[in-house]
């Protein structure tokens, strides 16, 4: 296997790590916060997608769809925080778990009966359509390295939100005792609602980027939630440093897993047989290296109660 | 007449409702729907494994949906080497396809018992939301490994052309199949039953109630809730064969989160750690799917509403509405 096409995939890993991390953070912020294991943060990523794709297709203008991407899922937080989530906080995770499968059956039959069931199509903005060249005439999609660039841009962003600015210190004041920010004079309520919504919008973000590489359709954030679990698992639950280890982590493992699997078994198998095993074994890949982490840290890399 | 509870007479309703159905809905001239009341048997007992585990022992599994796909691919794997007359491998040991029902059933439940037995071993050291997402995980990997597995059908899944038999039963007839299901159903109600009121049972209740007094009695929560996992693990598998042989056809839809999702949401509807809770749920599921289905191609919105509903403000399900709440006598 040649040097550029290796590095190439760890560049795709890296990228796909990215969208992963925008995806954990918030389920990982909002269970931190407020103990609360959402399943259908999919579903915000998937209304973000279509938020994008409907402006974008309306106005022509992918830049206006990015911005209704990340109001749209952000004001979809707002409204299902306050309808749903909120009576949730003090239930079991039982029933946190199955009230948000009902949102997902709701969210994603209620997105298909506004959009239909056919996929809709995304065009990535003009100038980020082409290759880049990087050093050593390396050439790679534009598009995805702005996807790498602004991933890291906003992972930057929450770490200063969350350790420089009186929001973050009352979220941090809020994952660790909820009961005396709230008698310290926090509106403990707006604060979850603000959390939640800040979640929701990074997941309608990452959808709205993904959008413009997949197909934007109904049921397409769940695979990516499903990651996401992983990936907080992994890096610790409630972790916003652990997320983005995970994520880079599950990210280029999960790539280079499918490149390089098939070309090891080629080399005691036929091709083909080398083909089906390397494919079936590399869509595993994360998981065993979930169970590795689970058998020697059970509480993942960034463990939250120390 | 013995003092029973409203509980009891609705169980005690349900099950000769179940064992005339038939005759019903032959005199209605309507056989479609033994074919529906063979779904509630198959998914009751799919979620009458579930029940064990979460309703009895508390252990929120969101990756059942694991053990009633390798129990569908059970049947699939060795009905389809049994069709075309390969052997399924031939080294270091020569092994058949077969299409008995009584082979198949004992290889879905050792088969999705070896998988519980794995992915409890794993998720089992970790608890409250860790538990619920890793045993989502692994049931997600093995439904990728089936999907990109291509020999028995990858994504498109796998069509058996006939279904197995059982000696002395003819399973074409849709009666007899439907009486094969619930026979199993009322076995693994039967089963759970027992359990429940146990010693084993007693020390489940204890793991879900307080680990730690029941460690302090010197019995090890952990190997408690591992066996659980492991039974409870074996009757959805079982369930999955039937289920398998009921469509005649298997894919790894039947390994999907949405499956693990519908059986939590049968045990859910019908009422957590009731006996006959997902029997309840199961019937549930399957008139709403088929009146609501019929209607409008978006029947899972209504359905999503009304999930969202019970879970908010009826949290004992069905039977919480109709008897009251569990009596503990």
């Amino acid at each position: 296997m040649s040097t550029t096409l290796l590095f190439e995939q760890l560049l795709n890993g890296l990228q796909y790590g990215v969208t992963l991390f925008l995806m954990a953070a918030g389920l990982t912020l909002v269970f931190g916060v407020m103990g609360l294991i959402n399943l259908a943060h999919g579903s915000l990523y998937m209304i973000g997608a279509f938020a994008c794709a409907a402006v974008a297709a309306a106005t022509g203008s992918f830049w206006l769809g990015l911005v209704a991407s990340i109001v749209a899922a952000g004001f979809a937080g707002v409204l299902i925080e306050m309808l749903v989530i909120r009576r949730l906080y003090d239930r079991d995770h039982l029933d946190q778990v199955l009230a948000t499968f009902a949102l997902i059956l709701i969210l994603s039959e209620g997105c298909r009966m506004v959009f239909g069931s056919f996929p809709l199509y995304l065009d990535t903005p003009d100038f980020l359509s082409g290759p880049v060249t990087l050093f050593g005439g390396f050439q790679y999609s534009a598009y995805r390295l702005a996807i790498i660039l602004v991933g890291g841009l906003v992972a930057l962003g929450l770490y200063l939100l969350i350790t420089k600015t009186r929001l973050g210190i009352r979220i941090r004041a809020g994952e660790a005792d909820r009961e005396m920010i709230a008698a310290l004079g926090v509106n403990i309520a707006t604060l979850y609602t603000i959390v939640f919504a800040i979640g929701a919008a990074l997941a309608g973000f990452a959808g709205a980027m993904m959008g413009a590489i997949q197909s934007v359709q109904v049921g397409m954030g769940e695979p990516v939630l499903i990651l996401a679990f992983v990936v907080i698992v992994i890096g610790g639950i409630g972790s916003i440093k652990g997320a983005l280890i995970g994520s880079i982590l599950v990210g280029v493992v999960d790539t280079l897993g499918r490149v390089t699997l098939p070309g090891f078994f080629n080399l005691f198998m036929d091709t083909a047989a080398a083909n089906s095993v390397g494919a079936a074994l590399s869509s595993m890949s994360i998981y065993v290296l979930m169970a590795i982490i689970l058998i020697f840290k059970p509480e993942g890399l960034v463990s939250n109660n120390a | 007449m013995p003092n029973l509870s409203r509980e009891t007479y609705l169980n005690i309703f349900i099950s000769l409702g179940l064992l005339v159905f038939p005759f019903i809905a032959t005199a209605m001239d309507e056989p479609f729907y033994i074919t529906l009341a063979t779904r509630v048997a198959i998914l009751s007992l799919a979620a009458v494994g579930l029940n064990l585990a979460l309703g009895t022992g508390g252990l929120v599994s969101f990756g059942h949906a694991a053990f009633f796909g390798i129990g569908g691919y059970a049947m699939g794997i060795l009905a389809s080497h049994a069709q075309t007359y390969t052997p399924i491998f031939t080294w270091p040991f020569v092994i058949e396809g077969t299409n008995q029902m009584l082979i198949i059933w004992l290889v879905a439940i050792v088969m999705s018992g070896i998988a519980a037995l794995f992915i409890g071993l794993l998720s089992l050291r970790t608890s409250g939301v860790y538990f619920i997402m890793i045993t989502l995980a692994f049931a997600q990997m093995i439904y990728y490994f089936m999907i990109s597995w291509p020999t028995y059908g990858g994504e498109d899944g796998l069509s058996i052309y006939v279904r197995n038999q059982f000696p002395g039963v003819n399973t074409l007839d849709p009666s007899s199949f439907f009486y094969i299901c619930l026979v199993l159903m009322f076995a693994g109600l039967g089963l759970s039953a027992m359990i429940k009121n146990s010693r084993f049972g007693a020390a489940l209740q204890a793991a879900r109630q307080n680990e730690e007094r029941l460690a302090a009695t010197g019995i090890r929560p952990f190997n408690i809730k591992l066996t659980a996992f492991v039974i409870s693990g074996m009757i959805t598998g079982l369930a999955g064969a039937l289920m398998a042989d009921l469509n005649r056809f298997i894919s790894p839809s039947m390994l999907s989160w949405h499956m693990s999702g519908e059986i939590m949401v049968l045990v859910i509807l019908g009422g957590v750690g009731r006996l006959y809770g997902p029997v309840v749920g199961a019937l549930i599921y399957i008139i709403f799917e088929f009146i609501f289905g019929g209607l409008t191609d978006y029947w899972q919105f209504y359905l999503g509403l009304i999930l969202l509903g019970v879970v908010l403000f009826a949290r004992g399900g069905a039977i919480g509405l109709l008897a009251g709440k569990a009596r503990h006598d």
